[in-house]
């Protein structure tokens, strides 16, 4: 089964090789991946998709967690939620079937975004099925080029993916909250 | 407040962090920091003779103190010689500092001269990397790298700063909270977890624990003692985890995995429970995963949730500091016992007890020397082993029995650890005595620190299994691959000569006879001291799984190898 991953990820230098990477290393296959800003400063949000059984998803969103740049997995696949993508396809068209090319578009409700002599270019927002439909039913004509962002996806409902408050440590005492240097001071403590 | 460099800003974190020992090696980039070193006498600079060796002896002072080790190396040829060491420090979850110069900002991306895309190449072998762009952002950049690594699952951070990032002036400011969001080391024990957990231990009639590396760097020996006594469970022990219960202690029942024990391979093959504490059920301690013990009950603990079903299924996931639970674990059970479960593996351990001890013969062996040392230094004594026949050796026969004792390379395997962690451990303990066992091929790939031992004074004592063969190598060739020796017999340079070359004292032992006293001499000996063994040259570590066989087919002879 597929599974749509969304993460809110600090936006700092090298957090999509990271994750690019930690996907590589471990085997995991990504169908698609998008990046976007979100509606907090600093913060961006990647949303993936990823084939494999929920074994797959579990170690996908668990090993996520660890890269530190990593703020928040979803599984948005366990819930419901609007998924969506944009595609844009160049149809070659001319006088004679330019119109039934247009019937298409209104049908999927889609929008021609440029029009030209030989050639219609086709914006399509809309479920990642519903663009491979289009698709089909373009197959009739010779498609110049096609690009698609990759899926993004929403929870529906007033809920959200949120960042988690992380309460801040001491710096001078973490070495003795983690466990492991219970007794004895720090080696050497400046001042 | 009046600026200072961003190197002071660097030596003067350190100091803030508690890093007292650097383990370094100076270059181009980094000299704006070196010239700086003088004025910060608090920090101690160890020049070792590679940087690899840098690397691995900050390992062998964490491993052996517990606290956060520090390698430094200059840009390019110096920081891509640490990589050996990282992915080392990353596989075994040591806390390392790992702090590298790179060219000047605005050379960066241009190829030029000892530049390497550092932080590029350690992403996926460091817990968290950074390459600092500001020498105000220098003193944070510390705080947070100490507290990732030293904190949660403990691991390496790599450290990256352009050349003129050093010289750049800031203010000092220690930041006095930290705070990275999502990251969370202390997690809250689940309750939920930790009812079905006891369940599962009230329920057993045949449970084991799986005792880990996790057992030694929480500190938990004291509770997984009062954990396994309690609820009457034999205690097994992986590579890494030797040390967390005493070899004497009644429940404890040895090693397992790969080269552990017959009894204790077939305990994990035959428990109804299995309690896996601060472990992460590698493959070389659990033989092949599916046929491991597919009807038993798993309960696995560990601050790293990814480690929860990743090999093998988890029927209870407990998240959090291995010591933190063991303590509110203990406090929810009445006491237990499984007479009939201990004198099955006891019955075990007698009949099969002959695999796993030293030969009786006259030849000069590993084992036998390996007993004798650990006889002679006890375990307030540290052991530092290099991979490969020797180590399997120490870990079964060595007694380790106090956490830290044992200091070897467990998940990555690497030769040429032994000699530079011997010295970290040293430096970490100058109050105990530090033995590494070596082989001779190991050996040759780091001895150039022997030099450091001696400008820092440092007395390890190395004992070389010399027997001119890579030794698990040539086992591997001789049983799976038809007796087809390739590249396995190598020619040695007179150790006892270069041990006297770098003015060292230097011995050799061909004679049984001869090992006690030559040992107790070591001992006595102020200053390093090699040691040339000339031990038998064809000997097998028994017992051993096969590789991607089930525990539960353990052999203990060539000959049930080649019935196979």
């Amino acid at each position: 089964m597929k599974h749509t991953l969304a993460a809110l990820v600090e936006n700092h230098p090298g957090v999509l090789n990271r994750v690019a990477s930690l996907f590589r290393r471990r085997g995991f296959n990504i169908e698609s991946l998008a990046v976007g800003t979100t509606e907090q400063e600093g913060i961006s949000r990647m949303t993936f998709v990823v084939e494999g059984d929920d074994n797959v998803g579990e170690q996908v969103e668990k090993q996520l967690y660890k890269l530190i740049d990593i703020i928040k997995v979803s599984d948005l696949s366990r819930e419901e939620s609007i998924v969506r993508e944009i595609a844009l396809i160049k149809v070659r068209s001319e006088k004679n079937n330019r119109r039934d090319i247009l019937d298409l578009v209104e049908i999927f409700r889609a929008q021609a975004v440029d029009i030209t002599e030989y050639s219609v270019v086709i914006q399509l927002v809309a479920h990642p099925e519903t663009v491979d439909s289009l698709l089909e039913n373009l197959a009739a004509y010779p498609i110049i080029e096609m690009v698609r962002t990759g899926r993004i996806a929403m929870l529906r409902g007033p809920q959200a993916i949120s960042v988690p408050t992380t309460e801040p440590v001491e710096v001078a005492r973490f070495h003795q909250a983690s466990g492991r240097r219970p007794e004895g001071e720090l080696p050497y403590v400046s001042e | 407040m009046k600026k200072i460099t961003g190197a002071d800003i660097v030596l003067e974190s350190l100091k803030k962090i508690g890093i007292d020992t650097v383990f370094g090696y100076p270059g181009g980039v980094v000299l704006p920091l070196y010239d700086r070193w003088p004025s910060h006498p608090e920090v101690r600079h160890i020049l070792v003779r590679h940087e690899q060796g840098a690397g691995h002896a900050a390992e062998g002072y964490a491993k052996a103190s517990g606290r956060l080790g520090c390698a430094l190396a200059t840009s390019g040829p110096g920081a891509t010689n640490l990589v050996t060491a990282i992915t080392d420090a990353m596989m075994d979850s040591i806390p390392v500092l790992f702090i590298t110069g790179n060219v000047a900002r605005n050379l960066l991306g241009r190829d030029g001269f000892q530049e390497a895309d550092i932080t590029g190449i350690t992403m996926p072998i460091t817990k968290h990397n950074y390459l600092v762009m500001r020498a105000e952002d220098i003193a944070p950049t510390f705080a947070e790298a100490a507290y990732i690594a030293t904190t949660g699952r403990p691991g390496p951070v790599h450290i990256d700063i352009p050349k003129d990032v050093f010289i750049e002036e800031a203010d000092f400011e220690w930041p006095e909270q930290i705070s990275i969001r999502g990251y969370e080391p202390f997690p809250s024990v689940n309750e939920d977890e930790i009812k079905n957990a006891v369940q599962l231990i009230r329920r057993a009639e045949r449970p084991i624990i799986f005792a880990g590396h996790g057992i030694i760097q929480a500190d938990a020996s004291k509770e997984l003692m009062e954990f396994a006594e309690k609820s009457g469970t034999p205690v097994l022990n992986t590579l890494l985890g030797l040390g967390s219960i005493p070899q004497d202690h009644v429940l404890s029942y040895g090693m397992m995995g790969m080269h552990g024990s017959y009894w204790a391979n077939h305990a994990a093959s035959n428990a109804d429970l299995i309690i896996g504490l601060g472990m992460r059920m590698d493959d070389r301690a659990l033989g092949r995963f599916a046929d491991l013990n597919p009807t038993a009950n798993v309960i696995h603990v560990d601050i790293d949730p990814a480690e929860h079903n990743k090999n093998i299924i988890t029927t209870t996931p407990i998240v959090g500091n291995v010591r933190e639970v063991l303590k509110i674990l203990i406090t929810q059970f009445e006491p237990l016992s499984h007479i009939d479960w201990i004198h099955w593996i006891d019955e075990l351990r007698r009949d099969h007890k002959d695999s796993f001890k030293v030969p009786e013969v006259d030849e000069l062996t590993p084992q036998y020397i390996e007993s004798r040392i650990a006889e002679k230094i006890g375990n307030e004594g540290v052991v530092v082993t290099g991979v490969g026949q020797h180590q399997m050796w120490a870990a079964q026969l060595m007694n380790i029995s106090r956490p830290r004792q044992l200091i070897t390379s467990g998940g990555l395997g690497t030769m040429g650890f032994e000699v530079p962690a011997a010295l970290g451990a040293q430096v970490a303990e100058p109050n105990r005595t530090v033995w590494t066992i070596c082989g001779d091929g190991g050996f040759q790939m780091t001895n150039q620190e022997i030099a450091t031992m001696i400008d820092e004074n440092l007395p390890v004592k190395m004992a070389i299994m010399n027997n001119g063969f890579l030794g698990m190598v040539r086992q591997w060739q001789e049983l799976f691959y038809g007796n087809n020796y390739v590249s396995v017999n190598m020619s040695q340079p007179d150790f006892v000569k270069l041990g006297e070359a770098y003015g060292i004292k230097s011995l050799r032992v061909s004679h049984k006879s001869e090992v006690d006293d030559v040992i107790i001499e070591a001992n006595n000996h102020p200053g390093p001291v090699l040691i040339d063994f000339q031990v038998e040259t064809e000997g097998n570590v028994w017992p051993m799984v096969p590789a991607g066989a089930a525990l539960s087919e353990t052999v203990e002879t060539s000959d049930q190898v080649k019935a196979l």
